[in-house]
């Protein structure tokens, strides 16, 4: 059932609420940081508010202005939406304590610019979610772009501004070069950038031209290049440059999912299964992913600076999530979806726990870190178990999401996306093992002591910690996900 | 007559009211000398004016396609020269804009123009008068009248309150424009020969021969594309509004560069359709050429004055790119862009006047790294750099989209020329903005935006925004008038 209802503007217009007032409480850094906690809870809880309908398996849908005929600024809210706007609502509470102790542990510059645009980045990863067609979606995606470019040149070093450059290089380009007219492009063909109905049927019209189509497919794409397929991946790893809690939130979850979310988006709400599946666009975006999961995975293994590791392993995790989809079968698709939340809950895990190592020992390099186990054992801990649900260990929850991919792989009875999926696991292992073995196994307890290095603030490991248990809870209990996802079948 | 125009409903003929009320202001000033007087006298004439073109939106009616609150009476019978006036829905908004944006070009040179303020007001007030008068204009030697007269004043403003090289881009601006307008006295002429009579609307429903058709339309297009201006024409622009000063650059940017585009639409469309539609072809080169070329210019400007300029040019082009592929959604498009670009540019030049006010630079390296210092400066700037490219969520992005919907529509190889355009657009806005911002580290003291300059800033950027987020209600004023003229010129097509 389609329900008419204001309720998606509720999350998106609280977070616009709260970026003002913490630039309002700038002077008042105890106030301002109230404000993004508060803010957080509350978008989070309008998130939630909106489960019920949607588990029921009713679509909550607005329009708030028409902008031309067939097009407009409209909302929607269905499970794919929902999946979205809970990890990146949920998360931003744990980024928001987590970010007072980094931020002022390390004494950081422009703090209120600081919050406030991370504030708006999030405005902009809610709004992605509930987006009801490409015009909404569009908007908010730049949203996302032009407010997360403060938070990569942070420094305002020339490491920070080569990074930015880069970063709106990349996805400004991308964005205007491709996105743009492959929107304009399907508008052109179908009279509406709305989203169909149903994720089978699409928009596309029966008679369209088919080469115009695939022109259009390849361009979203390509365009969405926050999904950092390759060769359009380069800017994540250069986006590390930020401070690790804008890496751990913004560059593991809201900005790269809004990438894999809006090419889920269109591949299911504007192409349609069967048009994917019929013009076998949908295999072959299959095997051209596959690509960037193995080439990421064997890069990672190459680097030492642990955040640069984890930006590869993303790279090479966000191609699962359009792997799945691509397989178009249930629970390919299922598994796909549902990856954009254990992978979110991991990922965060692993750069919180990058960024307190940062903070308590200044240490950026994985070769240093022999040892530090004994020194941060909750945070390492914490490392251990979410590097486990990136291999995909059970009961970790990056089980569920192989499990499910697998199962998809099997029922269309490919053989060589059931080999890539193999592979890219042994090569997680080899990137993700060491660093915990490292950090246990070897090394003196002795000279971390001497150092006085121990665990970072509690407003740190506290977040790490309770994320990294949520990423077990999702691996031991994911009926509740895959039961909502379903409801888009 | 009474066919195409609606008498004015109003028990006072409000066209004539909003066109002269300038000159009433005009006529005060000259009476007085002190200087905070003339200011607010131009103040109140302008706002004045702006009260009453909002009265004139209310009382529009969006569903005819016909010339509205028509005024007409007879002026040099022996060559049937008449007073008329009305407006339909091509002009109204850009009364509204003209009217907007005087207020705004007052307000800028409040502390700005030190020496003879009272011919400056003067100027401005004249200059408003006689855009509107183009805008309003039904009798071709009426329009043409308004059309020369606004060049006199420009010219003025720009070679007494000009920068240094202000007497090369004052007379380089006249001798072009007056060579264009020249061409348009000879198409008006040809077509009274033909018509026997001046009056636009008379003109605008018959059919000509498509050789007469040709050469007007040329005649026209020379006239129109130097106002616009249109590559290869546009290298007065950049030298005019560098050294205009801010008043001045904006009325150019806001309303002067829409006469051109405004023409084209007005003129060459209804009257030659035929030609319009075998020159086409041609128009549309021109038009990607201006978008990519402009972009690629405004790449490597160190002038911020000069990069708002040469991006015009690329505005510019998408205005006739929309003009030319004929389509509802096209046409649309373009007239939003000409009402986005008027507010964009205009406020741009504003923003660079604000900031040349205390620096007395137009250098975009003497003018970096205001972020910390101006923070309130650099929001505003922020806002109006990204609707300049085109950003989601602000009037310039509506605007492409509609055009680029038609340049799509059209030939999809055009389409894509012109999106290159719009990525270039995003680098060299965005560089500029990201200078702005974060270009210096040195601590300098630079006063912040006063309220004067937010009160003149401010509803330049809600323009931006309601244009971006609702633009519906700004289409259906011109909605019935496009959708008319295309549906005359689809009889033509083939």
């Amino acid at each position: 059932m389609v329900i008419e209802s204001a309720q998606p503007l509720l999350p998106i217009a609280i977070v616009l609420c709260v970026s003002v007032l913490i630039l309002l409480s700038r002077k008042k850094p105890n106030v301002r940081e109230f404000w993004s906690i508060a803010g957080a809870v509350l978008t989070f809880a309008a998130v939630v508010m909106m489960v019920p309908p949607v588990w029921r398996g009713d679509r909550l849908v607005y329009t708030l202005s028409t902008i031309a005929p067939g097009i407009s600024l409209n909302f929607r809210v269905d499970a794919l939406s929902l999946v979205f706007g809970i990890v990146s609502s949920f998360l931003w509470i744990f980024a928001s304590v987590y970010n007072i102790g980094y931020m002022r542990t390390l004494k950081e510059h422009a703090q209120t610019r600081y919050y406030v645009c991370f504030a708006v980045s999030i405005l902009g990863a809610q709004g992605v979610s509930y987006s009801g067609g490409l015009f909404s979606l569009y908007l908010f995606y730049e949203i996302i772009t032009l407010f997360t470019y403060p938070l990569v040149a942070h420094h305002q070093d020339e490491e920070g501004y080569a990074g930015g450059k880069k970063y709106l290089v990349y996805l400004m380009g991308t964005s205007k070069g491709l996105l743009l007219p492959a929107v304009i492009l399907t508008y052109v063909m179908t009279g509406t950038l709305d989203f169909s109905d149903t994720i089978t049927s699409g928009v596309f019209p029966g008679g369209a031209d088919n080469v115009w189509i695939t022109v259009t497919y390849v361009l979203f794409i390509f365009g969405f290049a926050k999904a950092a397929i390759m060769p359009f991946h380069n800017w994540l790893p250069s986006a590390m440059v930020a401070p690790t809690p804008v890496s751990a939130l913004l560059h593991a979850v809201a900005v790269v999912k809004a990438g894999v979310f809006c090419i889920a988006r269109v591949m299911l709400s504007t192409f349609g299964t069967a048009l994917l599946q019929d013009s076998g666009l949908g295999l072959l975006t299959a095997y051209f992913v596959s690509f960037t999961i193995l080439a990421a995975s064997i890069i990672a293994l190459t680097k030492d600076d642990l955040k640069a590791r984890l930006a590869y392993s993303t790279v090479s995790q966000l191609s699962y999530v359009i792997l799945g989809v691509a397989l178009l079968d249930k629970s390919g698709v299922l598994g796909g979806i549902i990856h954009i939340l254990n992978h979110g809950f991991s990922k965060i895990t692993l750069f919180f726990c990058a960024g307190a190592i940062f903070v308590a020992s200044r240490r950026k390099k994985i070769s240093d870190m022999a040892g530090i186990g004994y020194a941060m054992p909750f945070t390492m801990g914490a490392f251990a178990i979410a590097s486990l649900s990136m291999i995909g260990v059970p009961p970790v929850a990056g089980f569920v999401t192989k499990w499910y991919l697998l199962n998809g792989a099997l029922e269309i009875g490919n053989l060589p996306i059931m080999i890539i999926l193999m592979a890219s696991t042994i090569l997680n292992a080899g990137y993700f093992v060491p660093i915990t073995f490292r950090a246990f196994f070897t090394g003196d307890k002795k000279t971390w002591k001497q150092e006085g290095i121990g665990e970072a603030p509690l407003t740190m490991v506290i977040p790490l910690v309770i994320a990294a248990l949520i990423s077990v809870g999702l691996g031991l209990y994911p009926n509740a996900f895959s039961y909502l996802i379903g409801r888009l079948f | 007559m009474e066919k195409y125009l609606i008498m004015n409903p109003l028990d006072f003929p409000i066209l004539s009211t909003i066109i002269f009320l300038p000159l009433v202001g005009v006529a005060l000033i000259l009476l007085m000398r002190k200087e905070l007087a003339i200011k607010v006298t131009a103040l109140i004439a302008s706002i004045a004016t702006l009260v009453l073109s909002v009265v004139l939106c209310a009382y529009f009616d969006p569903r005819t396609p016909r010339f509205q609150f028509g005024e007409s009476l007879s002026w040099i019978q022996m060559y049937n020269i008449n007073y008329t006036l009305g407006v339909d829905g091509i002009t109204i908004l850009l009364i509204v804009l003209t009217a907007l944006v005087t207020p705004a070009c007052v307000l800028c040179s409040w502390t700005s123009i030190s020496q003879r303020i009272k011919e400056f007001m003067i100027c401005i007030l004249l200059m408003e008068t006689s855009m509107i008068g183009v805008f309003c204009s039904l009798d071709f030697i009426l329009f043409y009248v308004f059309w020369e007269a606004m060049l006199i004043p420009m010219y003025l403003l720009i070679a007494v309150w000009g920068g240094p090289q202000r007497d090369y881009a004052s007379i380089k601006f006249f001798i072009y424009t007056l060579f264009g307008s020249v061409f348009l006295l000879v198409a008006i002429i040809a077509l009274y020969l033909v018509n026997g009579t001046f009056s636009i609307p008379e003109a605008m429903y018959k059919n000509y021969p498509f050789q007469f058709q040709a050469w007007v339309f040329l005649a026209f297009a020379i006239a129109f594309a130097i106002k616009v201006p249109m590559f290869p024409f546009h290298t007065w622009l950049p030298a005019a509004h560098t050294e205009a000063p801010t008043a001045g650059s904006v009325l150019l940017a806001s309303i002067l560069l829409k006469m051109g585009t405004y023409g084209f639409m007005r003129f060459c469309l209804p009257i030659t359709p035929v030609a319009s539609f075998a020159f086409a072809p041609y128009i549309v080169a021109l038009s990607v050429i201006a978008i990519i070329y402009g972009g690629f210019v405004c790449l490597s400007q160190t002038d911020m004055k000069k990069l708002i300029a040469y991006s015009s040019v690329a505005h510019m082009g998408f205005v006739t790119l929309g003009i030319f592929t004929f389509t509802k959604i096209g046409f649309e498009g373009a007239m939003l862009q000409m009402i986005n670009h008027g507010i964009t540019t205009g406020a741009l030049f504003l923003s660079v006047g604000i900031v040349y006010e205390r620096t007395h630079s137009r250098d975009i390296y003497d003018n970096a790294g205001l972020g910390k210092i101006t923070p309130v400066y650099v929001g505003f700037f922020g806002l109006f750099a990204i609707s300049s490219f085109g950003f989601p969520g602000t009037n310039n992005f509506v605007g492409e989209l509609y055009v680029l919907v038609s340049a799509f529509a059209w030939s999809k190889a055009v389409g894509f020329l012109a999106v290159v355009g719009a990525v270039l657009a995003a680098a060299y806005m965005l560089r500029l903005l990201k200078l702005i911002v974060w270009g210096r580290e040195d601590k300098r003291t630079i006063r912040d935006m006063n309220l004067r300059e937010v009160i003149y800033l401010l509803p330049l950027g809600v323009f931006v925004i309601w244009i971006g987020l609702f633009p519906r209600p700004f289409v259906r004023m011109m909605e019935m008038t496009l959708s008319h003229l295309l549906w005359r010129l689809q009889g033509f097509s083939h």
